[in-house]
């Protein structure tokens, strides 16, 4: 459970930071008139609010699945699997994804209508074409008998792939729905959401870096 | 004794109103309006209807569980096999089902756009989503009562391998739609968890600083951090035993040997599940239990009239709670076999995490001190809250402990602990919660009478099922069985007769339920008008300018200007002030009065 363990320390300590700082010296029984908007104006606007607490959930689930997989490693059945050279290929292209979004961003904010096309194109297709990567991976170890139940270690490898494949999914239903607004017109409206789609692209290629080094590793 | 600060402040001295006002969903049509409705308040409805009805069927399962316990072999309608699955059932319904999705969706959703001086939440369309998702997980658990094989019997901790393995009743569909059906609530609950936690930290109106919040808000906003983050612990173990059990991996499974075969599995750990299942039902405890601390301080301190003690103290021990519970788990797992080193270090978080739970407990006694104590229906539930609090919570001061934990492990002293911490202390307070908002939420007053009958007949019945438990645990009687004969021969005749009395209190306990409902129901109609602040309440709720507050809550949003205790106000024209009422008002007041020193307002 130390990985699990020490995210939450880390996030929790970050919680509690926070709220103490926001909260020592304060004297709540004293009334006195708002000063201000109390949104906290610094803070970021509820869509990147709720999206950074969306990636602290996800980064807890696949914390706990490091976690379940580290415990479940030191038993001893476990044999390593040879992972299929075509993951370096997937993980090329899922960074070059995260190059096309971050590209989408930068054009979104200088309002750069073509560039921001591109970017999106390449990010979604880069998506896309990694999953299918990861699906031949999967192929090619069935096909040499590397199959779910045979072993722990590949029982964990179709697990993580998966599960990080189901969040691309959702993310490239995401990145549907801003190229839809886009469609629509306004380009104001579609920035936030070609900004939250490119930072969660590179968490998950953040993620995916994690895994494969985890898998690669033992 | 710290002074209020007076200062005549007018609204024409504020800034502009920066708290930016949002587009809101025109519902159009009745199905726009109730059904696929995006107001946080008719989702909380919903909610609350869902969790309240799945939670009567648990409570119909404990009902048959005390039937079998109480007249063994009396009602051929329960056999061993059926027996478990209503163990499994009741537990499960109750813990997740219920309880959590009744504090965090329903009352979440009712009070934090009210409470913080919202007109929803921030996302009201994915809050939509999350309730149906959620009953899509109720419906996909009650299926499983249709199944062939019926629904799991694992029990409720839904333990590897006797969960999956044959032997076990429901190990066929049963398990896997258990499993599906608590994917599918996290899924739904994070939708609402990420609703809960922007709303409380981006939608707060003006002058609704962190620290004026009601500790109710900070009660449900901790309890829902803690459950976005535990959660996907049991979504992983979920996940795993799918697997094992549908396609044959073995995460979990061992080699083993099942009703005389040896299975196909080999090498699994259990105990891994332990672990993960643990880590979130730790927090689970907290996710039930914080809620419950947010809302019986309010209750407390609107209906005793008087300022919550140490509110500061009361907002910090609350986040270390929530810190806490995520090391302490593994004091579930005391008998599985671990390094004592690590007995002692789960003991001894265990041990401290009694520390801001107890000052807690003494906010509340002492926020109770010298108040002008109101002995209303929702004032009744959250005293019997301190008390059965203050029960649970001593005994598990015992369990924590790793070498008195082993002989009560697995006996009726647990079984007596965790309902009294976690089953009737929240249950409580939801009750005293229902009759503190019902007059908000209908407009009308629930019946008095019918209230406090209520509430003795759960107050003193549950009492009556609980304390003698904790005797039946001493003597060893094991927790889980159908019957009790050969094996258990060490138990005293005294220990039987004890058992048909605590199902007796059990059947009337129930009923109480029944006079609740009705009560419900009948006021629904026939309840007498409430009026917009019946219990001269200061939260931003009562201020709304119609009851039940409409669509959006407020006309204007409100300003805030003072914390949500200010009751018992000296020199005030009544004895609260509303947070939504600013200074001047009170100093004219005062001025208008005796214009004297005599100011107040203790300090936290």
């Amino acid at each position: 459970m130390t990985a699990a363990l020490i995210f939450l320390a880390l996030l929790m300590g970050a919680v509690v930071w926070w709220l103490v700082r926001q909260t020592i010296n304060v004297k709540p029984w004293v009334a006195s008139a708002p000063q201000g908007a109390q949104l906290g104006a610094g803070l970021l606007p509820p869509s990147k609010l709720a999206l950074g607490v969306l990636l602290a959930v996800i980064t807890s689930l696949f914390a706990l699945f490091i976690s379940a997989y580290s415990i479940r490693m030191e038993l001893a059945d476990w044999r390593p699997l040879p992972e299929p050279g075509l993951l370096w290929v997937n993980t090329a292209i899922l960074f070059v994804g995260s190059v096309g979004l971050q590209w989408a961003w930068r054009a979104a904010a200088r309002e750069n209508r073509r560039s921001l096309k591109h970017g999106l194109a390449l990010g979604g297709l880069c998506a896309a074409a990694f999953m299918v990567g990861q699906l031949a991976a999967w192929r090619e170890l069935t096909a040499s008998g590397y199959l779910v139940a045979g072993n722990p270690a590949n029982s964990f490898f179709y697990v993580l792939t998966g599960m990080h494949a189901l969040h691309l999914l959702g993310g490239l239903a995401a990145l549907a729905r801003t190229v839809g607004h886009l469609q629509s017109g306004a380009l104001s409206k579609a920035r936030t959401g070609v900004e939250l789609c490119a930072v969660y692209w590179h968490f998950l290629f953040v993620v995916w870096l994690v895994l494969f080094g985890l898998m690669l590793s033992t | 004794m710290a002074q209020v600060a007076h200062d005549a402040v007018t609204d024409a001295d504020l800034g502009p109103f920066e708290v930016e006002d949002v587009e809101l969903y025109h519902p159009k049509t009745f199905i726009g309006k109730y059904i696929w409705s995006q107001d946080a308040k008719v989702i909380a409805i919903q909610y609350g209807v869902t969790a309240i009805g799945i939670g009567l069927v648990a409570l119909a399962l404990s009902i048959l569980m005390r039937l079998q316990l109480g007249w063994p072999d009396t009602f051929s309608l329960i056999d061993p096999a059926n027996y478990l699955q209503f163990v499994t059932m009741h537990g499960m319904i109750m813990v997740i089902y219920l309880l959590t999705a009744l504090f965090l969706g329903g009352f979440g959703n009712y009070l934090i756009p009210l409470m913080c001086g919202a007109r929803d939440m921030v996302f009201p369309y994915v809050n939509m989503i999350s309730y149906w998702v959620y009953l899509a997980a109720v419906l996909i658990l009650v299926a499983s009562f249709f199944v062939p094989g019926g629904p799991t019997g694992a029990g409720w901790t839904l333990y590897p391998p006797q969960a999956v393995v044959g032997g076990t009743p429901g190990t066929g569909a049963g398990i896997i739609l258990m499993l599906i059906s608590l994917c599918v609530f996290i899924v739904g609950f994070t939708m609402g968890g990420l609703n809960y936690v922007v709303t409380v930290l981006q939608a707060r109106t003006r002058g609704m600083t962190l620290m004026r919040l009601p500790l109710t808000v900070w009660g449900i906003f901790m309890a829902t951090v803690l459950a976005l983050l535990a959660f996907p612990a049991l979504f992983v173990s979920c996940i795993m035993m799918i697997l094992d059990s549908l396609i044959g991996t073995s995460f979990f499974m061992p080699a083993m040997m099942a009703e005389g075969q040896q299975t196909a599995y080999d090498g699994g750990s259990p105990i891994l599940f332990q672990h993960l299942f643990w880590f979130f039902g730790h927090p689970e405890v907290y996710i039930v239990a914080l809620p419950a601390f947010g809302i019986v301080s309010d209750v407390l301190s609107t209906h005793a009239r008087k300022n919550i003690f140490g509110y500061r103290m009361m907002v910090w021990a609350i986040v270390a709670i929530g810190a806490l519970s995520f090391i302490v788990w593994a004091h579930h797992m005391y008998v599985s076999g671990m390094n004592p080193y690590f007995g002692f270090f789960f003991a001894t978080t265990t041990l401290i995490i009694a520390v801001p739970t107890a000052i807690k407990v003494y906010n509340w006694v002492l926020t109770l001190w010298r108040g002008n104590i109101q002995l209303t229906v929702p004032m009744l539930f959250a005293i019997g809250f301190i008390f059965t609090f203050i029960n649970g919570g001593l005994t598990g001061l015992f369990l924590g402990n790793v070498t008195v934990d082993l002989p009560l492990s697995d006996t009726y002293f647990v079984v007596a602990h965790f309902h009294m911490v976690m089953a009737v202390s929240p249950v409580l307070v939801v009750f005293g919660a229902i009759y503190h908002w019902y007059p908000k939420i209908t407009g009308k007053m629930l019946d008095d009478t019918l209230g406090k009958v209520h509430f003795w007949m759960t107050f003193l019945g549950t009492y009556a099922i609980y304390y003698p438990m904790h005797y039946l645990g001493f003597e060893g009687m094991p927790r889980r069985y159908y019957a009790y004969g050969t094996d258990t021969a060490f138990m005293s005749q005294s220990a039987h007769v004890l058992n048909e009395a605590i199902s007796i209190a059990a059947i009337l306990v129930a009923i109480a339920q029944v006079v609740f409902l009705y009560n419900a129901v009948r006021s629904l109609t026939k309840g007498k008008e409430a009026g917009p602040n019946p219990w001269n309440a200061t939260t931003l709720e009562w201020q709304t300018p119609h009851t039940p507050p409409k669509h959006g809550n407020f006309d204007e949003l409100p300003s805030v200007y003072r914390w949500a205790y200010d009751y018992g106000v000296p020199g005030a024209e009544q004895d609260f002030i509303p947070q939504n009422v600013p200074s001047e008002e009170l100093a004219a007041a005062r001025a208008k009065g005796e214009g004297g020193q005599g100011e107040g307002g203790a300090g936290g």
